[in-house]
């Protein structure tokens, strides 16, 4: 199932990398214990690459994605951007954020009620001291498909609607011309009709400007939706990634494969058991192993890789834009 | 049997600037061990319905027409009837878990409250039935002993759930019991709602924006626009072959992954949802509307035959239904 003709992927190979994590690793202090946030990953964003993190609550997708910000310090690995390593002195990271801009998910919160829209937007270039602010916010809102600019710039976030208002958090986003938008759950918090339409603004976004993002969720309809190539991640880790079209239509990850059975409409369900585990205590073997279904149904005895499953760790997945998954079980079966 | 009957159903807030009409005009009945899911976006009215349906709404709510539960008009029931009726005959599992358990007590007897001011269960016997609740919603009886911020999201959602099935109701409303949940988690929760409402022969409402998921759960489904159902029929039918245009664009909101159709291809209305305040003439719809005749700007149709036990509210179907 590999061997799927699939010309998206000579593309993103051939992509120049602007955005990547090196061998990331984010530790917390928990309750007296080191929580591994990030344990482990390499994933890289090329030039005009839309890709997709998706995992559940606390597998640590934010974390990883507010490191990549520069909000975070990594605990080791590095964070590079345009090939140089990311610098964490305060002036190297004003620049750096120029670059990379952060959309969050739940725009009423991110918005200052008592900022107009026009000082929402103009907030970055002001702060980076960029001249002609004014040309500046009305080409970012019509950019944003907030048309015509005028008929918005004095209007405060609650006389918008939920997804007018993502719009302006896109716009305060692109007034600073970055290279790479990080979106955090971007339409979680929209109506469902309003979701496609924020969307196609992303891929619109895109084509036009060629600016390429990392939508992290948990949705896997969006990442079908708009994404080139998809990472899927659990407890710190990204355990499968690879071109949409190969990953979400022929898994290899149980994980992957358990998360596709559970979207509505799908055949057979397979329905894990348990919340996620804790990033604070990480089983040994492959990570997944006690939740795994192909581990608990017999099939990795079968093809003789459950003594791996349990107690072998597994290499870290390198950057690649190729299909790859993190299993013993997908290895030896092919 | 017919368990729960609306007809008519409106639901007005009086506010200092006017009128707010956010629900109007919606009939629907619901069997007895059915499933009926209510589709809609914030502002459809879908949540001031449910809340209607207990009469749980603020004083400045106007509502008409008749909510017959069992036979009973619920909107002229005595105040100690409302209260024997609510929990005991029909409960609601709200959105958002975490808001609704009290943070400084024990799920335990936050699950056996609704019991013993019922009546239903003696203190002594609480522990046991409270044991028994947590086993039907999957969670360990020692949970009884814990407190709100001790559980994750799914496992607060489980009590709520386990609350609402205390007193043995007849009628469960659950109003987007899993938005904020996971995706994993998210199946766990409706596999346990489907389930009990198979095994205990409880009805269900589900309100949700999803219409896949309502889809995947129930088997009749209301889709909501401005207050009206616009669409109504078997769950599966409406979802892949909706008749209104309003439920043929929320049904594509969510992709089917795998389907060529919407890869790379998000689809979406433009526009947004109407103000309550200020509805659009004519047909609700119209200004958002793809495939609007000149004529719906000032025509409202009513929900019309669409076929074998399926109606909807616009004039492409009824200028088909005439036509045949």
């Amino acid at each position: 199932m590999t061997e799927t003709e699939a010309p998206a992927e000579t593309v993103s190979t051939a992509r120049r990398t602007l955005l990547e994590a090196r061998d990331l690793r984010v530790e917390f202090a928990s309750r007296g214990r080191r929580a591994r946030a990030v344990d482990g990953v390499n994933l890289a964003v090329g030039e005009g690459e839309i890709v997709a993190l998706v995992g559940e609550s606390g597998c640590g997708k934010t974390t990883l994605a507010r490191t990549l910000l520069g909000l975070e310090k990594p605990t080791a690995g590095t964070v590079h951007f345009d090939g140089r390593p990311l610098k964490y002195g305060s002036k190297a990271l004003k620049e750096y954020r120029r670059q990379v801009q952060l959309v969050l998910q739940d725009p009423t919160g991110s918005l200052n009620p008592r900022h107009t829209v026009y000082e929402a937007v103009a907030e970055g270039p002001r702060i980076h001291g960029l001249p002609d602010e004014a040309d500046i916010v009305n080409s970012a809102l019509s950019r944003a498909g907030l048309r015509p600019p005028e008929r918005f710039l004095l209007r405060y976030p609650h006389e918008l609607s939920g997804g007018q208002r993502q719009r302006v958090v896109i716009a305060g986003a692109l007034a600073l011309n970055p290279k790479v938008l990080i979106a955090d759950e971007p339409v979680a918090s929209l109506d469902a009709s309003v979701r496609g339409e924020i969307l196609a603004l992303m891929l619109k976004l895109r084509d036009e400007l060629g600016l390429s993002a990392l939508v992290v969720t948990h949705d896997l309809g969006l990442a079908w939706n708009i994404a080139d190539r998809v990472a899927v991640m659990y407890l710190g880790r990204i355990v499968e990634s690879g071109p949409v079209e190969q990953v979400l239509t022929a898994p290899r990850h149980p994980y992957t494969q358990a998360l596709l059975s559970v979207l509505p409409e799908s055949p057979e369900r397979v329905v894990l058991t348990g919340e996620p585990p804790d990033p604070t205590r990480i089983p040994g073997g492959c990570r997944f192993h006690a939740r795994c279904q192909v581990l608990a149904s017999g099939k990795a005895a079968e093809a003789g890789v459950d003594a791996r499953c349990r107690g072998e760790l597994l290499d870290i997945l390198p950057a690649s834009a190729t299909a790859q998954a993190a299993c013993y079980y997908a290895d030896a079966t092919g | 049997m017919t368990l729960l009957e609306l007809d008519d159903v409106s639901v007005t807030y009086r506010i200092a600037s006017g009128e707010v009409p956010a629900v109007r005009g919606v009939s629907l009945s619901l069997d007895s061990g059915a499933a009926l899911g209510v589709a809609g976006e914030s502002g459809s009215g879908k949540s001031t319905l449910a809340m209607a349906l207990l009469r749980l709404l603020p004083r400045d709510a106007r509502v008409g027409g008749r909510i017959l539960l069992g036979g009973e008009d619920v909107l002229t029931m005595k105040w100690g009837r409302l209260r024997a009726v609510r929990w005991a005959e029909a409960s609601i599992v709200f959105q958002g878990a975490q808001h609704g358990l009290n943070p400084v007590r024990r799920i335990g007897e936050q699950i056996a409250e609704p019991m013993l001011v019922h009546g239903l269960a003696k203190p002594d016997q609480a522990d046991k039935r409270v044991a028994e609740l947590l086993g039907q919603v999957g969670m360990p009886a020692w949970r009884a002993q814990s407190y709100p911020h001790e559980l994750s999201g799914g496992q607060r959602q489980r009590v709520m759930i386990a609350m609402a099935l205390a007193c043995s109701p007849k009628l469960i409303i659950a109003d987007e019991p899993t938005t904020a949940l996971d995706v994993m988690v998210q199946a766990q929760v409706l596999t346990l709602i489907k389930d009990l409402v198979a095994e205990h022969d409880i009805s269900l409402i589900m309100i949700s924006h999803d219409l896949s998921v309502l889809a995947d759960v129930c088997g009749q489904l209301a889709v909501m626009y401005a207050g009206r159902v616009v669409e109504h029929g078997p769950s599966r039918e409406v979802f892949h072959d909706a008749k209104h245009p309003y439920s043929r664009a929320l049904a594509a909101a969510f992709p089917t992954v795998g389907d060529p159709v919407s890869r790379l291809a998000p689809k979406g209305l433009g526009g947004d949802p109407p103000d309550p305040m200020h509805l659009p003439s004519g047909c609700a719809f119209h200004p958002r509307c793809p495939i609007a005749l000149e004529e719906c700007s000032s025509l409202d149709v009513e929900l019309w035959p669409a076929g074998d036990r399926r109606s909807a509210a616009c004039v492409h179907v009824r200028a088909k239904e005439e036509a045949s």
